[in-house]
This record gives C-alpha cells, structure tokens and sequence, in this order.
C-alpha cells in the first residue's frame, strides 16, 4: 500500500492525546564544575594542541568581549555584542568541524569565528568599520565575514541563514564536497519562519547541514518561556524527521562530542541534525541593552557560576596541558595586544567615497556613477561638512 | 499641555487609545514587561494587563498575521514590528492579506483598526538593517494607509487617528527623532486626519516637501535659501498613501517650483510619483525642472552615512538650483 500520507499508521480504537511534552530530550554533560569528567562520560578525543587552540580562543573573546564593550561605553565604537557564557558553545562547535566546513553564524558566534583563525587586526578593522575592513565598513560592528576562512558575512535580520545554510549544504553535496555547513542562531530566531522552511527543507532534500540552536534563554528581553511552549528547540528536529541532540553550552567538552558526532552523521548520510546548547547569556542582548529592566541581579550571578572557560581551564591543568601562572601572564598581556591593535585600528582612514557604490553590482550601474559624480562635486563644495571624504577627493 | 518626546507622546497615545478602546491591544517583540525596546509601549502592559500588552515570539510574519485576524474579528491591534528593516518578513501578510482583506470579500470582512507600528529610517549609525525608509513599497499597496510624522504632537494625533481609522495603517515612527524631537503635546485625545498634508511655512518662490525626519533637515535648508533672499513654502506631507494632492498642487502653483526630498532612494522612491502627479497637474505652471533631494541608489551605509544622506545642503543646493534655473 502507498503512504500518501508519509506518516506512520499504528491503528487505535480510542481517543487519546500525544502530549506535547511527550518527548524530552536530556541534555549532554561530560564536564564537571570541578574541571573533572562525570562518572561514566569519556571525554572526547583531543590532542593538547587542539584542545589549547579551544581554549586560547575562548579566553581571547572573554577579553575582547570585556575591551570593545569598554570601548563603546568610551564611545569609540558605536555597538557592541558580548558572547559572554557562550563561549564554549561557538568555540567547541568550531572546533569539531573541517576548516573547509562553512559557518553561517548568527551574531555572537565571534569564539567559533576566532577558532577558524580570524586575526585581531582583522576583529578590529570591522570593529571600526574602516578602509581595512573585509566588509568594508558597511555593516554595525560585529557583523565580521570572511571567504577565506569560510565563514559568512552576517545579517543583522534573524533566521534568514537557517534556510540559506540548507541551500548551502545541498550544493556542498552537488559538487561532491567532504564538507558541512553549520548554521548559527538563538531560541528566539527559531521562532521566525524561516527556521520551519530552513530545517524542512534540508530534511526533505538531505543537506549536510548542522543546525545548531543557542538557547541562551533570552531573546532581547524576551525569556524562552514566552517564545515557545514546547521543550526547548531541539524536539523540533524530530517534528522534521532529523536526528537531535542537546548539550550543555557551558561544557566545551559537551558541545565538541555532540557537534564531533552530527559532523560524522551529516557526512555519512548527508542527513541534516538538529544541536541545541543550553547556555546562557551572562551578557545584554547588546551594547543598546540594558538587562536590568527584565531580569534580576541573583538570576544572573547564578549562572555566572556555570563559567565555560573556569571548569576547562580546570581540566587542562589537570591533564597538565595548561600552566595556570603562565596563563595568567598570557591573558595580560594578551589585554595589551588588544588595547594596542585598536588604537592602530582606530586611526585607519574610512574606506573612500568610491565604497559608497561598489558592490551594490558587480560593476557600478550608469546611474550609480552619475550620482557619485554629482556626490563628489558637491563634497568639493562643503569640505568642511564631509569631513571623512573631503580629504582625499 | 505638556512637554514630551516623541516616544513619550507615542506612549501617551497607546495609553489614551487603550483607555478609551478595550479593543485596542498592543503588541510585538519585546513590548510586553520591557515596554519595547525603544519604550514606546512602557508601563502599558502594568496599566491594561498581559492579554492587552504582551511579547510576541521573535516571528514578523506571525506578529502581521495574529494582527489581521485580531481585526478581523473587529479588535483593533497596534502591532509593533522593531525596526522596520524586519518588516519584510511581513510583507506577504501586509500587502496580500492585510491590504486586502476588505476588497477579496466584497467587505464581507476587514481589517481596519490595525496598525503596524514601526521605527524606520537612518542618523542612527545603523548601516543598512537598521537604518531604511521603506515606505515606497507600502505605497505601491492599494488598501494600505501609510503614516509619517515629524515631531511628538504630530505623532500622537495621527496615531490615534490611525487606530480610529476604519483602514489598516502603517505608521512610521522616525526612530532618529523618538528621544531627540521635543515639543508641547495636548494631554488630552485628539486625532490629526489622514490623509491631509500640512503646510508649515508658506513661502513664493519655490516649494519644499518632506516627511518624518526630513523635515527638520528641510527647515535648515530653507533658514539658508532664506538667508539668500529665496523663499521657500514647506510642506509636510504626513500621510503618503493617500497624499494629499491637491495641497502640493495648489502650492506649486503658487510657486513654479517643487524640491522633494526623502531618505529613501531615489530610484522607486515616493518622490517620483509626486513628481510624476505634479507636472501632470501643474505643467504649464513650472519654472524649473521638480526636483529630488534623497538618499543614493545603494542599501544604507554606516561609515559613509554623511556622504550619502539627503541632508541639508544637499536640499539647498537643489533649492538654489531650482531657483536659477
């Protein structure tokens, strides 16, 4: 008999309910606070360098984090979006992939996007929005992109990778590529449309593609208890037909396993996975935000306890990998080389006026070039009004 | 009277509204506890409660589509969408079912009394997701009524006229302004009709249309053209979809001349269909080519947003021009 339907028949004579918290999904943990392993966990299979790069670049964003919010409240950048608490999510995530697998993140994925081997120099052009900056100083600050590292330009509105990364992989898949694409967002994203389309459509047409759900447990203001009803995001996945998992997003060791094992089922059988971190966000949703209008002091120091980096750091001593005085040392000075990179990043020139047309075409279209021509004219007029410009016209 | 912001005269205008309409209800991301992110709908939800001010998930085609069948049902939602650069995933449930809501039924049902609220436009450092003006593709909506206003007392009176109005409305909130535009704004209800321009300034020589945040930008403009012996009658347009026609044609009758200016780009902008209207109507009257003062045909920029805004010299340059033609 066909199954027009596609869905399962199992025949029954009376009336019942499927509860819709039938299925919870329990969440991975192999990290203790202590920095040792659960009784009865295996800790994935890591080699020093591999799980040092993890951990350098989770502690580079815990300091960035602290030095470019700093520098917004100085005024000397205009935004700013902290990963704080999340480190372990991106970094571990990032980690468990091929350096060739795309990345289409969301926008405070900056520890997944630091693993792949983005400079400082390269964080602080954007940062800045100046003439070295790879987007060209177009977009707010942490909105970073890079072809050469295979991670993709971010897009402030949320969820329209979801459906992107599915087309992505698919292709992937066409030209016969070894590589996944793994796809970024937070609860509140999953709640926009694009997540049903996104995550059905790489089900129905087998794309390799690796969502991966930070529930932090905030969208702006909003607590995940008034985004949806269901439990959590990574229930959905089976909705979709697609394998799910869900991990601690605070235990790197978690998140790399799990990310590590959807990698090798999406490579296998080309069969997306849904993952889903829970985690939160210590930080405000934005340098705009201000936190204390939705949520209290003791809900944050609480989880302020769940630090992604102290209880990996504690495991890397153990083991014997990392030095804790020599870290230290590190970490100051690492500060140094921050605060230095972005006074040099901040006195790079804007990118020229011929920015303001490029790239909305490959090639400038007739009417771009005569508006640029009557643009110029008229800064040669007012110098003193266009004073980014004027300069160098 | 009272001295208010512009978010402060919104707010006003949502607490009036739902005070004297318990049909009204109020909602989006982030506007129930928090009061929005901009707190236009602050203390809102303690006033009039959580079924009349609430968060919506993070979803904008769900937050159009829960409002047209609030108001089809013959409630009168105020749906705030946060940034108008993320109205676009609404734009299916806006220009498909709400704009048609009435006329696809013979009027058996409609939506009016919906209002999508949203801020729009740049002087933010927003770059492009934060900083568009897209009331042009909403313009090209037969069935819609689209709103900007420029300053508090003009945004209260035509908020709560849109809430009153029997068509859904898109009110455009100049995010630039919400905190810097102050002036006095009656405590009482009051409505400002739509779909009628205002003329702030009269003036002979030529005519200057603007709305929302432009408007301040033309001021300046005009203040120069003054101080060159030229001068300027300003207008504020208000309402684009409908616009007010026969004020801007009496106007340039009167004057020969018309200067439009706008944020959005120039190419597709509402500039054009102006323009297009007024030589129609006014042909034999013109002195000099109508002109357009208004953002590049690129998305927004962020570290050349100087450069590319249809600021105040740019307006004077044309005004000049137009003058010497």
């Amino acid at each position: 008999m066909t199954n027009p339907n596609n869905a399962t028949i199992s025949t029954v004579h009376t009336a019942d309910f499927t509860s819709g918290h039938a299925l919870q999904i329990p969440t991975l943990r192999i990290l203790q606070d202590d920095g040792t392993i659960y009784p009865g966990a295996t800790a994935p299979d890591l080699d020093q360098e591999t799980a040092l790069k993890m951990y350098h670049s989770m502690s580079f964003i815990r300091v960035l984090d602290e030095r470019m919010l700093a520098a917004q409240r100085q005024g000397r950048i205009s935004f700013y979006m902290q990963c704080l608490g999340e480190e372990a999510a991106t970094v571990g995530s990032a980690a468990a992939l091929d350096d060739k697998d795309m990345i289409m993140a969301q926008y405070r994925e900056q520890g997944a996007l630091r693993y792949r081997g983005f400079s400082l120099e390269q964080f602080m052009n954007q940062l800045f929005s100046n003439e070295k900056d790879l987007g060209k100083g177009r977009q707010m600050p942490v909105h970073y992109g890079s072809k050469d590292i295979y991670y993709m330009t971010i897009s402030s509105p949320l969820g329209t990778q979801i459906p992107q990364a599915a087309g992505y992989a698919y292709a992937q898949k066409l030209r016969g590529l070894s590589n996944v694409t793994i796809c970024y967002f937070g609860e509140g994203a999953a709640s926009e449309g694009d997540f049903h389309a996104g995550l059905n459509m790489a089900a129905v047409h087998k794309a390799p593609v690796l969502f991966f759900c930070r529930n932090n447990g905030y969208a702006i203001s909003t607590p995940a208890n008034e985004q949806f009803k269901g439990d959590g995001i990574a229930c959905r996945g089976v909705g979709y037909g697609m394998k799910a998992i869900r991990m601690d997003g605070a235990d790197i060791l978690a998140v790399y396993q799990a990310t590590k094992m959807a990698r090798d089922h999406a490579i296998a059988t080309n069969e997306p996975v849904l993952l889903e971190s829970i985690a939160y966000r210590l930080g405000a949703h934005s340098s705009s935000d201000d936190p204390s209008g939705y949520r209290s002091k003791e809900e944050e120091e609480q989880w302020r306890k769940n630090d992604p980096i102290s209880r990996y750091r504690l495991w890397l001593i153990a083991k014997g990998w990392l030095d804790d005085a020599a870290d230290k040392a590190q970490i100051e000075a690492l500060r140094g080389e921050i605060l230095d990179a972005l006074k040099v990043a901040e006195k790079v020139a804007k990118p020229g006026i011929e920015h303001l047309i490029s790239d909305v075409y490959a090639e400038p279209i007739p009417e771009l070039e005569r508006q640029l021509t009557e643009l110029k004219a008229h800064i040669c007029k007012y110098p003193d009004a266009y004073p980014i410009t004027s300069g160098r016209m | 009277m009272a001295k208010m912001n512009m978010l402060q005269a919104i707010n006003n205008a949502l607490d009036l509204a739902m005070a004297k309409d318990s049909t009204v209800v109020c909602f989006g991301e982030d506007v129930g506890h928090f009061g929005g992110v901009f707190r236009a709908t602050s203390k809102l939800q303690e006033k009039y409660g959580k079924d009349r001010c609430f968060n919506t998930p993070l979803t904008e085609q769900g937050i159009a589509g829960f409002a047209n069948g609030m108001a089809a049902q013959g409630m009168k939602p105020v749906a705030e969408i946060q940034f108008a650069d993320y109205i676009f995933p609404a734009f299916d449930q806006i220009v498909n079912e709400t704009a048609k809501f009435r006329y696809r039924s013979g009027n058996e049902f409609n939506v009016g009394g919906l209002v999508f609220r949203t801020p729009y436009g740049g002087g933010i450092a927003g770059g492009h997701y934060h900083s568009q003006s897209p009331e042009a593709y909403f313009a090209h909506t037969p069935g819609l009524k689209v709103i900007v206003p420029r300053d508090p007392y003009q945004a209260k009176g035509l908020l709560l006229a849109s809430i009153a109005s029997e068509d859904p409305v898109i009110f455009f909130e100049p995010k630039k302004l919400y905190r810097a535009s102050t002036g006095e704004v009656p405590e009482d209800y009051y409505e400002i009709p739509l779909g009628v321009a205002e003329v702030m300034q009269e003036g002979k020589d030529v005519t200057v249309l603007a709305w929302g945040a432009q408007i301040e930008i033309c001021q300046k403009a005009i203040e120069m053209a003054a101080a060159k012996g030229i001068s300027c009658e300003l207008i504020d347009l208000r309402s684009i979809l409908p616009w007010d026609v026969d004020t801007v044609v009496k106007s340039v009758l009167k004057t020969g001349r018309l200067v439009i200016n706008h944020e959005a780009p120039l190419t597709g902008g509402f500039a054009g269909e102006i323009a297009a209207t007024i030589q129609q109507r006014c042909f034999l009257h013109l002195e000099s080519p109508i002109a357009r003062v208004c953002g590049l045909d690129t998305p927004y920029p962020l570290a050349l947003e100087r450069e590319y805004v249809a600021d105040h010299l740019k307006t004077f340059e044309a005004i000049v021009a137009s003058v010497q033609f």
